[in-house]
């Protein structure tokens, strides 16, 4: 009975012998993430930012499209933190609303691009051939088409008609989340494609093939959750640009409709301002740049823990 | 000296194909777009029935779908554009006023963020986790967070209005002869150099240094440093030459979002670009002009990636081998 006998997995350690506490694999990246002074201060930041969208509105309770023809144009005071735009609307109010949306802009085009990524990426991963090269020549195309004036002309294209059937307020954030997301799917497809190409020749996958497993089990149960790290990170970082883009749409007035104040929108009223009211514009522009720079630095140190074979 | 001809010809085989993608994916849009696209023709009370009539003849608006694309194209090739319904000229006039004075922003923007990521990189590698590093690290990362729009209004904000050393609105008429009109316009392209260039300085500094530290761990440069070199010598001649290939391929891949923070710069400083022309056009329902711009910029973008490709395989003669 020679090469019968049990792996050590039943053989207890012996007394006195220091066994380390097993680490989940969520402990362990938490335990990556903190080592990285900046992530931690943007995740703080960006936390910061988030709660006060979400749960600043109830608090600061003011209109944001009351007109006060009295308090136009006023610097920060107690009445009006933020200070007031040129209908005397107050401006804390508007940013705290316009935050909810600019970031659920981002949160829904980073969705539909990693949606998007991922299943181009894998069927191209998984087929080798025509397939393969057909869709990797389909994201080369859309890598190296100008982004903002398609998007612009998109916009100018279908904004009209998806009003009408929708409404004002959601048929532009349908239209502005699937264009910015339908543009932004190439990074990922490519880092989905390249991580299945190799995981495919692994291994633990020869033996679920060797096990019977179909090949939607190998894709879904095997490869996508190792090939998921590259993803969160640019998925990421696809939020930051998603926000960005939106805030350039808006700028450039082609984004939200003035009643719909994203922080972008504010920012393009307030540009004919500047010399009188800085303030009006400096407050949009810092938190869109502070939740950049926060989610950049997110991103950032997610790469660092979740890259297993990294040493920290 | 095979290289050059076969090479440039795949090369330029291989563009083909996606130039004409480009051109399906703008047909289609615009074919998709519902209602008619040339309705503001018929809406508009200044134009009588009968040319709009003539209008969706000569366009072939009723003709099957592969047919107008067909036509469609042949027109963008030859240059044959149409007519903008806001200025009243030919949009392929339109379009050469303004191309000019894009590419010298977006030219000079590009060379200021050269001379500026490839020695911050190129040090920053050279020495990895110091100060000077950390300290490079930080302000990229801060440099590609700040939205071009909001660097733009930063910057009126202090050297326009604070300090008042520039101008704010970028003018083509300058009322001013020799040297003083060289100086005039020198100024007023500060701000909008200055913005696309240090945003793009921002992301190629990251690439550059990383660029530089894969170079650096190589055998060769090993073998140059025993050999005696000064240091100085190994990095210019050995690392930076070797380095600079995969940038040059990042430098065309980055070409779209170029031309988007363009548009975004020319809009803030009413530089008077094809950036501009378009938004005007966009608010103005202009759609022979949008076409032609978003047409133009694609083929700006395919021409670029076109010469880096051949830029990279003068660089990296491996890579014409294959």
């Amino acid at each position: 009975m020679a090469g019968s006998t049990l792996a050590s997995a039943s053989v207890s350690p012996p007394e006195g012998v220091y066994r380390a506490k097993p680490v989940s694999l969520a402990q362990d990246i938490w335990r990556r993430f903190k080592r990285h002074r900046l992530a931690l201060l943007g995740a703080l930041i960006l936390l910061v930012i988030v709660l006060g969208v979400a749960v600043g509105p109830w608090l600061w309770n003011v209109p944001i499209n009351e007109i006060d023809f009295n308090a136009r144009l006023k610097p920060p005071s107690w009445r009006h933190p933020f200070g007031t735009d040129d209908l005397g609307q107050d401006l804390l109010s508007r940013m705290l609303h316009g935050g909810r949306i600019s970031i659920a802009v981002g949160l829904a085009a980073m969705l539909i691009a990693v949606v998007v990524g991922t299943i181009v990426g894998a069927i191209a991963g998984m087929s080798r051939g025509l397939v393969d090269t057909v869709l990797m020549w389909l994201t080369d195309l859309f890598l190296s088409l100008p982004q903002l004036p398609l998007l612009l002309l998109i916009i100018y294209l279908f904004r009209d008609s998806l009003k009408k059937l929708v409404g004002a307020e959601a048929g532009v954030f349908i239209l502005i989340v699937a264009v910015i997301g339908g543009f932004r799917w190439m990074s990922v497809a490519r880092l989905v494609r390249a991580q299945f190409l190799s995981l495919r020749e692994k291994e633990f996958l020869e033996a679920a093939r060797a096990l019977g497993a179909s090949r939607l089990r190998q894709v879904a149960r095997h490869i996508l959750p190792n090939a998921m790290g590259p993803v969160i990170v640019a998925g990421t970082i696809d939020v930051a640009n998603a926000i960005i883009a939106e805030s350039t749409l808006s700028f450039l007035g082609l984004g939200f409709p003035p009643d719909i104040p994203t922080w972008g929108r504010v920012l393009y009223d307030a540009k004919d301002y500047l010399d009188i009211a800085p303030y009006w514009a400096l407050f949009p522009g810092t938190l869109i740049f502070l939740t950049v720079l926060s989610i950049n630095y997110i991103g950032d140190g997610l790469r660092d823990a979740l890259d297993p074979r990294r040493v920290l | 000296m095979s290289f050059p001809g076969t090479y440039v010809l795949r090369r330029l085989l291989i563009a083909l194909p996606s130039l004409l993608g480009i051109s399906v994916v703008l047909f289609t849009v615009l074919a998709l777009a519902p209602g008619d696209p040339f309705g503001e023709l018929v809406s508009n009370p200044n134009i009588p029935a009968e040319v709009a009539a003539n209008l969706r003849l000569k366009f072939g608006m009723d003709d099957p779908v592969a047919v107008r694309y067909l036509r469609w194209l042949a027109a963008m090739l030859h240059g044959d554009w149409g007519f903008s319904f806001a200025s009243r000229i030919d949009v392929s006039d339109l379009i050469m006023q303004r191309l000019p004075t894009t590419i010298q922003v977006i030219g000079s923007s590009q060379l200021l963020a050269l001379l500026i990521a490839l020695p911050v990189g190129i040090y920053a590698a050279t020495r990895p986790y110091s100060l000077f590093d950390q300290v490079a690290g930080t302000l990229t990362f801060i440099g590609f967070s700040l939205p071009t729009f909001f660097t733009g209004l930063l910057l009126i904000l202090v050297f326009s209005i604070e300090l008042d050393w520039l101008p704010f609105v970028y003018r083509s008429d300058i009322a001013a002869s020799g040297w003083r009109f060289y100086w005039e316009h020198v100024k007023q392209a500060i701000m909008p150099v200055a913005v696309l260039g240090l945003f793009q300085a921002a992301s190629w500094t990251r690439y550059v240094r990383s660029a530089a530290l894969d170079v650096i761990k190589l055998d060769y440069v090993t073998t140059a440093r025993s050999k005696g070199l000064r240091e100085r010598t190994v990095i210019l001649k050995h690392v930076v030459r070797n380095a600079l290939i995969p940038v040059v391929t990042l430098v065309a891949l980055q070409l779209p979002s170029i031309f988007g923070g363009a548009i975004v710069t020319e809009q803030i400083f009413r530089v008077p670009g094809i950036g501009s022309l378009l938004i005007s056009a966009i608010l103005a329902n202009d759609t022979p002009v949008i076409m032609a711009v978003t047409f133009v910029l694609s083929c700006l973008v395919i021409a670029f990636n076109l010469a880096a490709d051949i830029l990279y395989g003068w660089l990296d003669p491996r890579i014409s081998l294959r």
